[in-house]
């Protein structure tokens, strides 16, 4: 009996003292995979942080102290100085078209992507070989073309201009195809015989099964038109019409060209990020699971 | 309520494959109708066509008095149950029950009622407001069913509802279905590859096979008297025992002549088969429950009698399965999802009771009871009757 008790505490110690060293082990690691992660995360974020500081510089405090995290004097007046540009009315220009646009790719990307998908008619394979064939062509070859056609529509110059160009989106289609496909063909059967049309099972049934790849297009569509340049260069000349992009570039090459403006750059280019990084943050738990899902063939 | 008749229904697809041939089937008003064969019979597509699903490429599909060629799936008055179940996974069992009610434009208070009654048929009225990822496999089948019966259709189509269960829950839901389907009393037809669900739910089984209807009958009979080898090899577990042999005729009755061994026929038997007396070449058939351990039976069984050597014994409780060889060559069955035990199996299994002292690699005399023997045409492998 004793003996017995004996072993058991024997066994207990000896477990107990495993976990100890499991649990040191297994400290140690944790302790340097956060170690490495924050010095990533301290490399990623630091631009951002000068940037932030550097917009409460002088012109002169940023040229000379350029890494230095604590500005000296503090000083506001490029903020209040970019408030004074048209830099509010690009603002929300940028907002007006971003979520136009957003809408509706997202819109046509899933009813072509659909459509392609899907539905059986002569010539589908022809234009989703056009589709990939357009995927390859790089958006700067068509800048000139985009213009002439703008110009010959007589739109040049306005808001459509900056709109409808970016309305459909090859890339956008063709996430949304191949995520239909993965989707089983039974379910959408089932919802004919539930007596669903095209319209409806697209509507009903696919769509909300859809979620993962349109909430990828969603991010895709909004980050590109947020940050579209080229596109906006070509399609008006107005200031008033001016997105964000094309209002700061023209004010870097311009009126912040000369000297070294840095302060009012740097602000220029926070409040740019800001937009974009919030719904980065929001949405990147689906962005990476979205992108995958996108990415496989059914 | 209705008929669903078949009259000479092919499938030709695109690429020039005929996946069906000439589908003639009369299913009677609330009858179930099993349609069963091996992978690629065209049993899947033959109800697809159903459906509406598959278009028809010739003959005529008539559901009651109505020609169904050319009428959309919704309009055909029927519900599908489907293999993988195809839920909507994004709805509650609920909207998933009520979905086919809602586009009709039935009354709310009409879809409540119905999809109630439904899921409290089917046991489902606790996981209403649940979506089918959070149920088990066995409840999303019913929320399967739910969906096809909420309907009140004048026919079920349902496509290998029970593939996706494990073993038990499968044995579990055959019964729940069939039962369902007797107390609702609508026209059923049910696809499986898995013949015993065949036997066991259907009024009457089809055989398919390669695009051909082999045999449509009821269970008893199909395993009685097939019409055909594949239908007897198709129909049973284990197979029936198929081998080429050669017949003698004299006034008493017959012999077999199986490999080197030999089997007496009684006149009895063959004044059954009168036809067997223009063959000196068959098929024979011996089901695995025909064979007996000699030493278990108390007729005299000499000169039915074969000698062998026991290779394999799978006990089973109930019954032990004598695996052993007949220096006979097999005949094949036509099932391409047939498993080819390879050189060296043994080409013989027998169903001998478990009081049966046959053990493995001993010397064993089996007597084999002639009178339930199956022969077939060598060429045309049809069954020799009358």
């Amino acid at each position: 009996m004793t003996d017995t008790t004996s072993k058991t505490v024997g066994v207990t110690e000896l477990s107990e003292a495993d976990g100890a060293v499991g649990k040191g082990s297994s400290g140690l690691r944790k302790l340097l995979v956060y170690g490495i992660l924050i010095v990533f995360a301290v490399i990623y974020i630091y631009p951002f942080i000068i940037q932030f500081v550097t917009s409460l510089k002088t012109n002169t405090d940023a040229v000379d102290n350029p890494l230095r995290l604590i500005p000296n004097p503090f000083d506001t007046a490029a903020w209040s100085r970019l408030r004074d540009t048209q830099f509010p009315r690009w603002f929300m220009n940028s907002v007006i078209v971003t979520l136009t646009v957003t809408t509706f790719r997202v819109l046509f990307a899933s009813m072509a992507g659909y459509a392609l998908a899907r539905l059986k008619f002569r010539g589908r394979d022809a234009v989703f070989t056009g589709l990939l064939a357009v995927m390859a062509v790089p958006g700067i070859v068509l800048l000139i073309p985009k213009f002439l056609v703008l110009n010959d529509l007589g739109i040049y110059n306005s808001y459509w201009a900056l709109i409808l160009p970016l309305v459909v989106d090859a890339a956008g289609v063709f996430i949304m195809r191949q995520f239909f496909l993965q989707i089983s063909i039974s379910v959408e059967e089932a919802a004919r015989i539930d007596g669903a049309g095209p319209f409806q099972t697209f509507w009903y049934i696919v769509l909300p099964m859809a979620k993962p790849a349109l909430i990828t297009v969603t991010i895709l569509s909004f980050q590109g038109s947020w940050n579209e340049l080229g596109h906006y260069v070509i399609a008006v000349q107005d200031p008033d019409l001016f997105p964000l992009t094309r209002g700061v570039a023209g004010l870097t090459s311009g009126q912040l060209g000369s000297g070294s403006q840095f302060p009012i750059t740097m602000a220029a280019g926070l409040l740019m990020t800001i937009p974009t990084a919030i719904v980065f943050v929001f949405f990147q738990r689906y962005f990476t699971q979205g992108a995958n899902v996108g990415a496989e063939k059914g | 309520m209705a008929t669903v008749t078949l009259d000479k229904v092919s499938k030709v697809y695109e690429n020039g494959f005929h996946a069906i041939h000439d589908l003639d089937l009369n299913i009677a008003d609330q009858e179930f109708l099993v349609l069963v064969g091996p992978s690629g019979c065209g049993k899947s597509t033959a109800l697809r066509m159903i459906a509406g699903l598959e278009t028809i490429s010739g003959g005529e599909m008539k559901i009651g008095d109505r020609v169904v060629n050319d009428v959309e799936p919704k309009d055909r008055d029927i519900a599908m149950v489907f293999q993988n179940y195809a839920l909507y996974p994004h709805m509650t069992v609920y909207d998933n029950i009520g979905f086919a009610l809602k586009l009709a434009k039935v009354p709310k208070d009409e879809i409540d009622k119905r999809v109630r009654q439904a899921s409290k048929i089917l046991e489902l009225d606790a996981n209403l407001d649940r979506k089918p990822g959070q149920l088990s496999g066995g409840q999303r089948q019913r929320v399967a069913m739910g969906r096809a019966i909420v309907r009140q259709p004048a026919a079920f189509l349902m496509d290998e509802p029970l593939s996706n269960l494990d073993a038990k829950l499968r044995v579990q839901m055959r019964a729940e279905i069939a039962a369902l389907q007797r107390e609702l009393a609508v026209t059923t037809v049910y696809v499986t590859h898995d013949q015993i669900e065949a036997m066991t739910m259907g009024d009457r089984v089809a055989v398919l096979k390669a695009g051909y209807l082999q045999q449509v009958d009821t269970p008893q009979n199909l395993y009685d008297r097939p019409d055909n080898v594949f239908v007897a090899a198709f129909i049973g577990s284990p197979s029936m025992n198929l081998y080429e042999a050669t017949l003698d005729w004299n006034n008493d009755g017959g012999t077999v002549h199986l490999g080197d061994q030999d089997l007496a026929l009684d006149a009895e038997m063959l004044a059954k088969r009168p036809a067997l007396r223009n063959h000196d070449k068959v098929i024979i058939g011996i089901r695995p429950e025909d064979f007996e351990d000699a030493a278990l039976v108390d007729k005299d069984t000499t000169g039915k009698q074969l000698r062998s050597n026991v290779r394999l014994i799978e006990a089973l409780g109930s019954e032990l399965l004598v695996h052993f060889d007949i220096n006979a060559r097999t005949a094949d069955s036509g099932d391409p999802d047939a498993v080819d035990e390879g050189e060296g199996a043994a080409n013989a299994v027998a169903r001998f009771s478990p009081r049966s002292q046959a053990r493995m690699k001993q010397d064993i005399t089996i007597a084999v009871g002639t009178e339930s023997m199956h022969f077939f045409d060598t060429s045309t492998r049809e069954a020799i009757w009358d």
